[in-house]
């Protein structure tokens, strides 16, 4: 088996990350749609990496996750405080925006 | 007896360089006083506004005066020179320098134009008299005078010209005085359209005259009248019956001929002066002048010529006819003036012979005419404004002299002997009975021509007078209730009238025996004498039968029996004349419809191709933008998807691209 | 799954981790678990996508980290697979579970789509994404994998240490000041600023007061009952129950207990017995309850060796409230 394997999976969980961010409503879900994107590019990473023998994609995938983290930190502060405001976890409902 | 006349015989007219003359008389200068004068006394009536209410008219008065009194100079002037040199061109300075085309302002001098410069500021005067006293209860007086010293100074400025150019400044400073004047009273909505009309057929006119001088700057590079007329002899006879053509145009516009006569009767609407002055005497009569300025042009034009006559011919018997059925004293006067200018129209176009005889019967005419017209302002001034003379009668007895000096004029205008009107117009009729080489049947129509329309304005004239001051009083009460009190009209109003009475009845054999027609020979050429088919008694004596005819047929009808208060249905002839022979219908079905269909096909045009472009333009984009704007719905799954879709659509792009 | 689990194989075989062959295919262990994990995460990753209730799909994305990280343990990223399970797993996701509990844990997304056509190009979209992505990264010509084997030396963690401190020091440095921000970032964000006055433990008591309300702590649950569970209402003095001692929820509920079956026996009390009869016993007769005696609630006084004077005669087939009932 070759490591394209991996990279074709870490392709399809992309894409299945992608689709969720689209598809669904609730925040919490499509910011874990976020992550499971986050965590794909990882995974095509730490393949690469030993694809080339060269630890600089551990690294980047390692600061990815540190990255990763704090933004799930801030994101969900900010879901608590919208759900505070409006009782409400949808992201259709934040739409003033639209004109 | 028969003796042909060639019309385009040599010799005929003095030649120009003969004419003017180089050295001499410097008087001629003052020619310029003439248009100056009452300009001034214009300018300052109307820039001083109310302050000069008080004393306006006599400024006025004294400025039309003033002009009468330096054309009286300069005849005696003229007269102190030998015939030969009564000529004068006056070079006022440079006024169009424009490369090929350069104009200069001059002023010619010479019997022609000092015979209209008298009559244009004698009646003017008088008539400046008797405005004093007519618009007295008018606040707007000043203004009046003010406009009619205007008018003054664009008529003489017209006669004066030494060019078709500055004659042509005139003519539109007279057509802008006369819109201004009929519509003086132009809060009443019915004059201001009446002065629109007019003024809007005198354009059509202009054009004819714009079009001649165009034509002129084409085939002489010049358009002084010295200058042309040195240039006719080589001239091809196409240009200059072109030439000819669209001058008769512009004179029919200005004198009220066919087809253009349909204004005369409705610039009725302004004041009675203003009718006396401008479309009896003066303002109508620009349009002979031109034609007879231009007599050496229409002399090697013979087709020109022949239209010129046939025009005159058929306005004589137009206004003729219309006249009879007019109840309005003032529109009655309108259609004699047409007919009249007709006869001298058709003077002017039976060639030279006619020329003196068109001017005499101007100069007359204006006497009478003017003095007719001031008698109707009288009796309106009696009668409370009232107009219709089947609401007059019987006025002989209550203003004593205006029926008198009406009586004057009216029996001069049927010309009978020894009142003015006999020897200007039976010389018409005499001199339309000459016959032309070739065409034998002109002398036999013109001739019964003339002589059926004096027949006819002595029945017409008749009637008018008879209605007005014979028979029975028709007259109702006033619209408060109290009874009509007609009474003589004030002195400045009356004594203008006693003048032109008393030029009515002797002007005639004065102007006769003076010599009048060897007087205007430097400027419209010497004519042979010529007999008519029909000898001299014998026209003379028909002419008298006709006019007798034509009196006692109006003395039966409107002096002895009861004439009814309401018109009566009459016959068709009567109603098509009581509606100018439908002349408003046939410019309305030709001219004006088409051209407001024209004017509402542009509106809808500018409205739906340019503005619908503009605006369509703009409700594009609007719309566009309304399309747009939904794609910004707020949620932010749908610009996540527009972002992924984007990416999609990229890379496939990129794949595609790199293979 | 304890992290000590992934831990100790990998530190006994440094370099077995991940060992490719010479053309750069993986070995058929590996393979192995690739195939077993890799649908297995596909479908969890289906489940993030259509599961109902947020919950579930939280632990569908628990599962797919920690595949994840067997993955990265298997490819020789073993510092990566640790971290993956102790930072991802173990903090993130734990963090997403709290804030769904503070949400709402049962609230269930309705599956249908309010955006016109949205799901449509969502659909359209994904699978494209999937299928461009899939064919670029398929497609692409590496050569022969490479391997870690000599990247990882000594060891995964010490290799990667020198490359984080090393070359990339400044990076880390920066992401340290990241993470301090974000944590600020949700103190902020989070932070509610008190708009009325803090009621304290005085005012609160002063309002009860002035409103009439329970001034004291309301009684507790089961006193003198039998029992004090929390649906037993407490018995007042002549056997009443007490509504307020049982909490509103189970009121409301319709689930407090009826106070009768749990009456405390106090009649044997009075009549100068124990209250319970478990272990008490006067005789064997009255282990057997042929003493006789009223019971059933009555209130009798009896004397100490004499028969009962008064009262209705014992009925020994009667029901009696005993100690069966305990064992219940």
């Amino acid at each position: 088996m070759s490591l394209t394997h991996y990279l074709v999976l870490a392709a399809i969980l992309f894409a299945i990350g992608a689709t969720t961010v689209l598809l669904r409503r609730n925040a919490i879900i499509v910011f874990m749609g976020v992550e499971l994107m986050l965590n794909s590019t990882n995974l095509l990473l730490v393949t690469f990496s030993r694809i080339h023998g060269n630890l600089s994609g551990q690294v980047l995938a390692f600061f990815v996750m540190v990255v990763a983290a704090a933004e799930v930190v801030v994101g969900l502060a900010i879901i608590v405080s919208i759900f505070r405001t409006r009782r409400s976890a949808s992201v259709d409902d934040v739409n003033l925006l639209k004109s | 007896m028969h003796t042909l006349i060639s019309l385009t015989a040599p010799g005929v007219l003095p030649a120009v360089d003969d004419v003017v003359a180089p050295v001499g008389w410097d008087g001629a200068q003052a020619a310029v006083w003439l248009v100056a004068l009452p300009l001034l006394s214009a300018a300052v009536l109307l820039l001083l506004g109310r302050r000069a209410d008080r004393w306006g008219h006599w400024l006025g008065v004294l400025a039309s005066g003033g002009a009468f009194v330096v054309g009286l100079l300069l005849l005696v002037g003229l007269l102190g020179l030998s015939p030969g040199q009564r000529v004068h061109d006056v070079h006022l300075g440079t006024w169009l320098d424009a490369g090929a085309l350069s104009i200069d302002a001059g002023l010619r001098v010479d019997p022609l134009s000092v015979t209209f410069v008298l009559l244009v500021t004698f009646v003017g005067t008088l008539i400046h008299v008797y405005s004093v006293a007519y618009m007295e209860h008018d606040a707007a007086r000043r203004r009046f005078f003010a406009y009619l010293n205007l008018f003054v100074a664009a008529m003489l400025l017209l006669v004066l010209a030494d060019s078709y150019v500055l004659l042509f400044v005139g003519w539109e400073g007279v057509g802008l005085a006369s819109y201004l004047l009929i519509g003086f009273w132009n809060h009443h909505t019915p004059y201001a359209v009446a002065a629109k009309k007019a003024f809007v057929a005198n354009r059509v006119g202009d054009v004819g005259l714009l079009v001649a001088m165009g034509l002129l700057f084409a085939a002489f590079g010049s358009l002084d009248f010295a200058t042309v007329a040195r240039g006719i002899p080589e001239a091809s006879e196409g240009t200059l019956t072109a030439i000819g053509l669209a001058l008769l145009l512009a004179a029919c516009g200005k004198s009220a001929q066919f087809p253009l006569q349909s204004w005369l009767g409705d610039a009725m609407a302004g004041p009675t002066p203003v009718s006396a002055l401008i479309h009896a005497a003066t303002m109508v009569t620009a349009g002979v002048y031109l034609i007879i300025r231009s007599g050496e042009l229409f002399a090697a034009a013979p087709t020109a010529q022949l239209v010129v006559a046939v025009v005159g011919a058929v306005t004589l018997l137009f206004g003729a006819i219309v006249g009879c059925a007019k109840d309005d004293i003032k529109k009655a006067l309108a259609a004699s003036t047409m007919s009249q200018i007709g006869y001298m129209v058709l003077a002017a176009g039976l060639g030279p012979i006619g020329y003196a005889f068109a001017i005499f019967h101007l100069v007359t005419h204006g006497f009478f005419k003017a003095g007719m017209f001031l008698g109707a302002g009288s009796v309106m001034h009696g009668m409370d404004d009232q107009v219709d003379m089947r609401r007059f009668g019987g006025l002989g007895r209550y203003m004593k002299i205006t029926y008198f000096t009406f009586m004057a004029g009216w029996l001069a205008i049927l010309g009978i002997p020894p009142f003015a009107g006999f020897f200007s117009k039976d010389k018409i009729i005499e001199a339309a009975f000459v016959p032309v080489d070739g065409q034998p049947w002109r002398a036999w129509v013109f001739g019964t021509v003339a002589l059926v329309g004096a027949g006819i304005t002595a029945f017409y004239m008749s009637r008018l007078f008879f209605m007005t001051f014979e028979g029975q009083k028709r007259w109702s009460t006033t619209r408060d209730g109290a009874e009509q009190h007609p009474h003589e009209s004030p002195a400045l109003m009356v004594w203008p009238m006693v003048v032109l009475a008393v030029g009515s009845v002797g002007l005639g054999w004065v102007l006769t025996g003076v010599g009048f027609v060897e007087w205007l020979e430097p400027s419209v050429g010497h004519a042979e004498h010529h007999e008519p088919v029909l000898a001299v008694p014998v026209l003379i004596a028909l002419t008298l039968i006709a006019v007798a005819l034509g009196l006692v047929l109006a003395w039966r009808r409107y002096a002895v029996s009861a004439v009814p208060v309401a018109p009566p249905v009459g016959t068709v002839l009567t109603r098509a004349a009581r509606a100018d022979l439908h002349q408003d219908a046939v410019n309305d079905a030709l001219l004006v419809a088409p051209g407001q269909y024209l004017t509402r096909s542009l509106v809808y045009g500018d409205k739906a191709v340019v503005d619908g472009a503009v605006t369509g333009l703009g409700r594009t984009t609007v719309g566009i933008g309304d399309l747009v704007r939904r794609t910004q719905n707020g949620f932010a799954r749908s610009y996540a998807a527009v972002m992924v879709v984007g990416v999609v659509v990229l890379a496939f792009v990129v794949l595609a691209v790199r293979g | 799954m304890s992290p000590l689990i992934t831990v100790l194989p990998v530190t006994a075989l440094p370099a077995a981790a991940g060992a490719l062959t010479d053309e750069g295919l993986t070995s058929t262990a590996e393979a192995v678990l690739f195939w077993t994990l890799g649908p297995l995460m596909v479908l969890a990753a289906l489940a993030l996508l259509f599961a109902r209730k947020a919950v579930h799909a939280a632990l569908a994305v628990v599962f797919i980290m920690i595949s994840l990280a067997f993955l990265y343990v298997a490819q020789g990223a073993e510092f990566l697979g640790v971290v993956q399970v102790v930072v991802y797993t173990g903090a993130v996701m734990m963090l997403f579970l709290f804030v769904l509990m503070l949400v709402g844990v049962d609230r269930s997304d309705s599956l249908v789509e309010t955006i016109r056509g949205q799901r449509a190009i969502g659909v359209l979209a994904g699978l494209g994404l999937g299928v461009v992505l899939a064919g670029v990264v398929g497609r692409a010509a590496y050569g022969p994998a490479t391997g870690l084997a000599e990247a990882n030396t000594p060891s995964n963690p010490e290799a990667v240490a020198h490359l984080i401190f090393g070359e990339h020091v400044l990076a880390m440095e920066i992401v340290g000041a990241l993470l301090v921000t974000a944590a600020l970032g949700a103190l902020v964000l989070t932070h509610r600023l008190r708009l009325t006055t803090k009621v304290g433990q005085r005012e609160q008591a002063e309002r009860r007061l002035r409103g009439g309300g329970h001034p004291v702590s309301l009684p507790a649950p089961g006193v003198y009952a039998r029992h004090n569970a929390m649906d037993v209402p407490a018995l007042l003095p002549d056997g009443t129950p007490l509504e307020t001692s049982v909490p509103r929820v189970l009121r409301v509920r319709g689930q407090e207990a009826d106070a009768r079956e749990y009456a405390a026996r106090i009649d044997r009390v009075l009549a100068g017995g124990w209250a319970s009869g478990a272990g008490t016993f006067t005789s064997d007769e009255d282990y057997r309850g042929e003493l006789g005696g009223p019971v059933d609630g009555t209130v009798t006084v009896r004397d100490a060796d004499g028969p009962v004077a008064d009262g209705p005669a014992a009925d020994p087939a009667a029901p009696q409230t005993h100690d069966e009932e305990d064992a219940r």
